[in-house]
């Protein structure tokens, strides 16, 4: 190997193999990162993008294969070792102190001595050094969580840079933000490169991986199956080799033919736990056979909106109207009687019961229909059945209905809920972010059905901070901003006009 | 974090690594046995021919053993919900109080058959009722469960006293505790039981209660696994956000699930009140509701595994007896704490060994 430190890889991955149980992680995985670019990596969920690079940053052990950093072989047996090697990572979930200032959370760990002082003020000064160096504006005695999430990214890429990271790996860095704010965080990440760090971006997104990398390396199954230079690559191409044939990126639908009004809000208002008004007197109707689409940043009340109408969260004033029925005071069981399913934006910790079996999931919400077991007791045999014939149908895997949830890959833990949610024959369906974090493959056909469950008509409320999405399913467009509905689009509106609208600057 | 999502068979989650802990809390009970000068093998001899050498020996493990099972099912019941039931004492207590009033009301008249299900149905009522108000609390008022059961275990415990020393006791007697039943009110022994394995019972209370612990084990999987009910307490024990999602009740799984652990607790006293001393005394629960939460903890919150947690604190509980009664150097608080030692590595320390095991487990599956 050549010792110029010019053409010496940041990293290279030779033959990193990786199994958990029966699990094939990875399998002989090669990857070579060049120094002073941005490489990204995408695959599918389950493809083992999270377990090579929790090799990379110390979380796992690979059961074989070698790491070198800058040239050198080296064993990185925890996160304290990557990070002394210089690599850095930045989650997808924050790993911040909410209360905390900023130069609290970026010292935490690393304050050296028993009291704080001096040692602060030399960490402001440094701080400070690094916000110019890398353009990184965020006030230090900032509390974080009064910080916008973009914001907060900033420290989180600080963070690492204060330890001297002089590799950095994201992971999903842009699915909280919004699109003003990704186009920020690349900004920064073009500074990063110029300055000669090295980045690793993991994401889904096909069109960031475009916009930003240098070269691009596709998983699949735990294999590296392609490297290519991203300038001379097509999204066509990099999509079908993650999912392993051809995908269709763009939904194909007829015209709507709205019928009757199956939902109705009306000078709805919500507030959080705080007394934050989250919703702010809106009013909408969605009719069968129509897919109404919100839009929105993250934040701005969808999620809220979505809970009232679910029967999750308490409004304080306004009226919902389910096929004509009052439903103030009604559960989310008694909701459901009446015809409405949702999707919930977070499968994790309201679709799923992580721990539950796959077939204990698939009735959830559903347990007390007759069909599941008469009277208070569970007829296991025909939940099982139940559940074999929504695994057949959706393509979920591994098609075994007495594996734990959590094992299974986010696209196929989402399609246990719409598998759910849809073959139950709602009138009303209601759908938060039906493909965050869901794999290119597992998007099509999750669109596909979200489709033909308002051909069937039924009437859909689709919630998402994906435009594209937005865009692509909804015959009608409200965008949401700060709580209110600031004005309505059909779906050919403009992106541009819609992002103007969502950052409320445009009605 | 690099150990804990790993999965491991079964055999050696619920099997080899309790069994490891418990050797764990052996060895080092037998350092401690060591260090005031005696020999930890002739403890362990002891300990085991105490609690597992004789007809009677047997009979008084299996004694505590029921007392265990009802507690360890009334913690387990509560945990399923996603509540720790901290009352299971106080809960006996006062199902001692229900289980004593049926014996009392209908020794005279009746068979002891006929007021078993009396004794049975005023246990579990008169426990459940007691973990009503918490329970109430929680649901209504958010009052943290752990803090308002440890509370009615002191109320329970003043209740009781003043109850036995004002208006139970027998009169111009000095001792705190109601007249003794008749062959009525009692549950019998099963020395009958003992003898099909060639054992004789001798003076120990192994009784009826051992068998409605077991009834009670096969009920509780029930509930837990194959009720409607059940998988909406283990919705709420596990994601209380899905639980909302899903739409169950919270307020009222909260309030049944403290009620049926309250109940189990409750028939606690069947088993020391009707079964063993035909009389309601002070204190009669001596710990067994704390011991549950360790045997609850323990046992994976599973029956079978309870049984077995049970049975394990059963042999502590009599062959410990008998320990410190052969070897007088060995003290009843020595025993306290070789019983300390197993709760603390079987129940608070059960993770400690996993990550050694699962390393060792992933050289294995590798070659």
């Amino acid at each position: 190997m050549s010792l110029d430190p010019s053409t010496v890889p940041a990293i290279e991955l030779v033959g990193i193999d990786k199994k958990f149980g029966p699990v094939h992680a990875n399998k002989n995985i090669n990857l070579t990162v060049a120094k002073g670019t941005i490489h990204g990596i995408i695959g599918e969920n389950g493809a083992g993008k999270s377990t090579l690079m929790s090799i990379l940053y110390g979380f796992y052990q690979a059961d074989q294969g070698q790491i070198h950093i800058h040239g050198k072989q080296t064993v990185i047996r925890d996160s304290q070792a990557a990070i002394s090697l210089g690599i850095g990572m930045v989650h997808q979930h924050f790993m911040l102190v909410e209360n905390f200032t900023v130069l609290e959370n970026i010292i935490l760990g690393v304050e050296g001595g028993m009291l704080l002082g001096r040692d602060t003020d030399r960490a402001r000064a440094k701080l400070q050094q690094l916000q110019k160096d890398y353009g990184l504006d965020v006030d230090l005695d900032a509390i974080i969580e009064e910080l916008p999430v973009g914001r907060q990214q900033r420290v989180e890429i600080l963070k690492a840079l204060y330890r001297g990271a002089d590799i950095l790996i994201l992971d999903e860095p842009t699915g909280v933000l919004t699109p003003a704010e990704a186009d920020h965080l690349f900004e920064v990440l073009r500074v990063l490169r110029e300055q000669g760090k090295t980045i690793i971006l993991i994401t889904h997104k096909l069109r960031e991986i475009m916009a930003i990398t240098d070269e691009v390396s596709v998983m699949r199954r735990g294999e590296m199956v392609a490297t290519r230079t991203t300038a001379e690559t097509t999204v066509e191409e990099l999509a079908e080799l993650m999912v392993g044939r051809r995908v269709l990126l763009h939904v194909d639908k007829d015209a709507a033919r709205p019928g009757p009004v199956l939902l109705s809000v009306k000078n709805l208002t919500v507030k959080d736990g705080r007394g934050v008004t989250m919703v702010d007197d809106v009013s909408f109707d969605v009719r069968a056979g129509e897919i109404v689409g919100i839009a929105g940043v993250a934040g701005n009340g969808q999620s809220e909106l979505l809970e009232a109408i679910a029967g999750i969260r308490k409004p304080s004033s306004g009226e919902i109207l389910i096929d004509g029925q009052p439903v103030a005071g009604l559960d989310a069981a008694r909701r459901r009687d009446l015809g409405l399913a949702h999707i919930p934006e977070d499968r994790h910790h309201m679709g799923l019961v992580l721990k539950f079996e796959e077939y204990e999931n698939a009735i959830l919400g559903y347990h007390r229909d007759e069909k599941y077991g008469r009277g208070g007791f569970l007829d296991l045999e025909a939940i099982r059945k139940d559940a074999e014939e929504k695994i057949a149908k959706y393509d979920i895997r591994p098609p075994n209905p007495r594996l734990k949830t959590a094992n299974f890959s986010g696209g196929n833990q989402q399609k246990i809920v719409v598998a759910r949610e849809i073959e139950r024959d709602p009138k009303l369906l209601i759908v938060g972010q039906p493909t965050r974090g869901v794999d290119v493959g597992a998007i099509e056909f999750i669109h596909r059905r979200i489709i033909e469950t308002r051909d069937a008509g039924k009437a859909v409320l689709l919630v998402s901070v994906e435009l594209d999405e937005i865009r692509s399913l909804s015959d009608r467009i409200l965008v949401m901003f700060a709580g209110r509905i600031v004005g309505e689009k059909t779906s050919d509106a403009g992106e541009q006009t819609l992002g103007l609208m969502m950052a409320g600057i445009a009605a | 974090m690099t150990t804990a999502s790993v999965p491991l068979p079964n055999w050696i989650t619920y099997g080899l690594i309790p069994l490891m802990n418990l050797m764990l809390a052996f060895f080092l009970s037998g350092l401690v046995v060591w260090s005031i000068g005696e020999s930890p093998w002739e403890a362990l001899k002891f300990l085991i021919q105490g609690s597992l050498g004789r007809g009677d020996a047997i009979g008084f493990t299996l004694f505590y053993t029921t007392s265990f099972i009802f507690t360890g099912l009334s913690v387990a019941v509560a945990f399923h919900a996603g509540l720790f039931n901290i009352g299971s004492e106080g809960q006996a207590y006062v199902g001692g109080l229900g289980a004593a009033l049926a014996a009392l009301a209908l020794d005279r008249y009746v068979p002891w058959y006929v007021t078993m299900p009396f004794a049975i149905a005023g246990a579990a009522i008169f426990g459940a009722a007691w973990a009503l108000i918490p329970a109430w609390l929680q649901a209504k008022r958010g009052s943290h469960i752990v803090i308002t059961t440890i509370m009615f275990n002191f109320i329970a415990a003043a209740l009781m006293v003043y109850l036995l020393v004002n208006v139970l006791i027998v009169p111009g007697k000095m001792a705190p505790e109601t007249r003794t039943f008749l062959e009525g009110g009692q549950l019998p022994k099963l020395d009958w039981l003992m003898a099909l394995f060639g054992l004789d019972l001798g003076p120990a209370p192994f009784n009826v209660s051992f068998l409605i612990a077991l009834v009670m084990c096969y009920l509780v999987w029930l509930l837990i696994w194959r009720t409607k009910f059940g998988y909406e307490m283990r919705t709420l024990g596990i994601s209380p956000s899905a639980a909302i999602y899903a739409g169950v009740p919270y307020v009222r799984t909260v309030i049944i699930a403290m009620l049926i652990s309250g109940g189990l607790a409750g028939m606690m006293a069947l088993n020391a009140v009707n079964g063993a001393a035909a009389r309601l005394q002070v204190e009669f629960v001596a710990g067994a509701g704390f011991v549950g939460i360790a045997v609850s903890l323990m046992g994976r919150s599973h029956p079978v595994g309870i049984i077995l947690a049970a049975l394990l604190f059963g042999i502590l509980y009599q062959g410990g007896a008998d320990l410190s009664f052969e070897m007088p150097t060995i003290t009843r608080d020595m025993i306290v704490v070789i019983q300390g030692l197993v709760i603390l590595f079987a129940g608070a320390l059960e993770h400690m060994l996993r990550p050694a095991v699962v390393r060792i487990y992933q050289q294995f599956a590798k070659a």
